[in-house]
């Protein structure tokens, strides 16, 4: 196991989560951090605990085992201060598709307590950045797949939080919209500072300069810089790396 | 973390209820076809059979339509409260759940005001309905239209607390069918809605005691009597403790670490 010392500063602090379904454990001993301004992947296969836990951070569920905090807040105790930090793309669409595109996020914007004025405002920022602003007024079934992804990720923009959660964003994309989408985060970390927590288990979406933490089995094998990983695992590809972390240890 | 942030929250969650209302039409229309049906149809068939003595608040023999619109006011509310219920286990199921709450505001506010959006809709739907029964030839003294509209909010919010309760217990969307044949139909039938207390007194002194202690009853009684200008302190101290209990369940279904997420067993 490599292990990276925590940042002083962290949007995200996990200290020996465990989480457990019927007595089978998702979650088992998970400590990591996501340092201010950096773009972290968690990396794992299916069923590996990324969607676990994606919720215990989301607070939809609880553990009673191990600590978090956003920012400095525990979740369980400063929910609000904690969520008020948090912007979530979730997996599955969430948005409303019979209403338009600005009343979707207008909605958000009334959820985290914005003025009408400012929520226009940052809405058009947003939405501008990835040149959807135009299309603001369709409602959100005329749109494609990348398209709406966009705009979920302009709302979870929009109450500018310091961490941003992904969850397997960009599945059942084409690879130009993945693309372009994967670099559109990138770019939002090295020019905005913000940090982003990512969960993928596609590996042509990392970036060299991104912090790795590979989940097997709800059990983090690896984390740090992806040259620290590559040399611990002997191996010279990040897809390498991935099966030697992984292999063996079915249960 | 103030004030303003809750009441824009709150707009917010009306808003967005009221929105997908006006674009889902087809919704619109059948909550109001069936309560219609039931007064066009069903209550004109009825009328022959049933005969009704003078019984409060009405000061003089009745026709069956008239005795039944009350129990279909409550019919809107009853349906509407289940048909949140049934939204939030398909947004739960859809994920758009987790965007309400994830939002950094309080749970058990985000439940309350899912619920008075829920209520909102359906005071909607009975006054549409009001007004096209009006047009029939069924009048309730002008001031009643006014006197109602507390009544339905009370009966409103504690059928969406029921909606609401339920929603958090249900795992799948496809156990609803059990919430019609459980619920829905067993409080409608087994209520004052479609007859009146003494008459089921009459043919089953067991289902006189069900009907005398379902919630539903007592929230049509609350309703019928505003109607009619006369307030029933039974049926509001009735259904305003089973909104409190509902709410306070649903609320606890909700909770992160009690609720229906550890159900499944998650420690």
């Amino acid at each position: 196991m490599i292990n990276k010392p925590a940042q002083q500063q962290s949007s995200l602090a996990i200290e020996g989560l465990c989480f457990s379904y019927n007595g089978k454990k998702a979650l088992d001993n998970v400590s990591f951090s996501v340092g201010s301004g950096e773009c972290t992947v968690l990396l794992g296969p299916n069923g590996a605990g990324k969607s676990t836990l994606f919720s215990l951070i989301t607070r939809l569920y609880d553990s009673h085992i191990g600590k978090l905090s956003l920012c400095g807040f525990d979740v369980k105790l400063q929910t609000r201060q904690a969520l008020s930090k948090l912007g979530v793309v979730f997996q599955q669409t969430t948005l409303d598709l019979d209403l338009t595109v600005m009343q979707n996020l207008r909605y958000h914007a009334a959820l985290h307590g914005m003025s009408g004025k400012l929520a226009n405002q940052r809405i058009q920022e947003e939405l501008e950045r990835l040149s959807m602003y135009d299309r603001r007024l369709e409602t959100v079934r005329q749109l494609n797949g990348g398209h709406k992804r966009r705009v979920e990720i302009a709302r979870a923009l929009l109450h500018k939080p310091a961490l941003l959660l992904l969850d397997e964003p960009t599945v059942g994309l084409d690879v130009a919209t993945r693309h372009s989408i994967v670099k559109h985060i990138h770019d939002l970390v090295s020019e905005h500072k913000l940090s982003v927590l990512w969960a993928t288990h596609l590996i042509d979406e990392i970036y060299p300069t991104d912090q790795l933490v590979v989940l097997h089995q709800g059990q983090i094998k690896a984390k740090g810089e992806i040259e620290d990983i590559l040399k611990a695992t002997e191996t010279s590809s990040i897809n390498d790396a991935f099966k030697v972390l992984t292999q063996g240890e079915e249960r | 973390m103030n004030m303003l942030h809750y009441w824009r929250a709150m707009w917010g969650i009306i808003g967005r209820e009221l929105w997908r209302f006006v674009k889902q039409r087809e919704r619109f229309v059948s909550a109001l076809v069936r309560p219609l049906v039931w007064l066009f149809i069903f209550a004109a068939g009825f009328r022959a059979a049933l005969g009704f003595a003078i019984t409060p608040p009405y000061e003089t023999y009745i026709l069956y339509e008239v005795y039944i619109t009350p129990g279909l006011m409550g019919m809107i509310q009853l349906f509407n409260g289940m048909q949140s219920s049934l939204s939030m286990v398909y947004d739960r199921e859809m994920g758009s759940m987790r965007i309400l709450m994830v939002c950094p505001l309080p749970r058990w506010f985000l439940l309350l005001s899912k619920l008075i959006a829920g209520v909102s809709v359906s005071i909607l739907q009975v006054y549409v309905f009001l007004l096209i029964a009006w047009f029939y030839g069924i009048e309730a003294p002008w001031q009643g239209y006014f006197y109602v509209l507390p009544a339905l909010v009370l009966a409103g919010a504690m059928l969406g607390a029921l909606g609401l309760l339920l929603s958090s217990f249900i795992k799948q969307l496809e156990n609803f069918a059990g919430v019609m044949n459980f619920v829905i139909f067993p409080m409608f039938f087994m209520s004052t809605a479609l007859y009146p207390l003494w008459k089921m007194k009459e043919s089953s002194e067991w289902l006189h005691h069900l009907a005398f202690f379902n919630p539903f009853s007592q929230a049509v009684e609350l309703i019928r009597f505003a109607l009619y200008g006369q307030f029933n302190s039974f049926a509001f101290i009735y259904t305003l403790v089973a909104f409190f209990i509902f709410m306070s369940i649903a609320v606890l279904g909700y909770n992160p670490s009690k609720g229906m997420m550890m159900k499944k067993g998650g420690r």
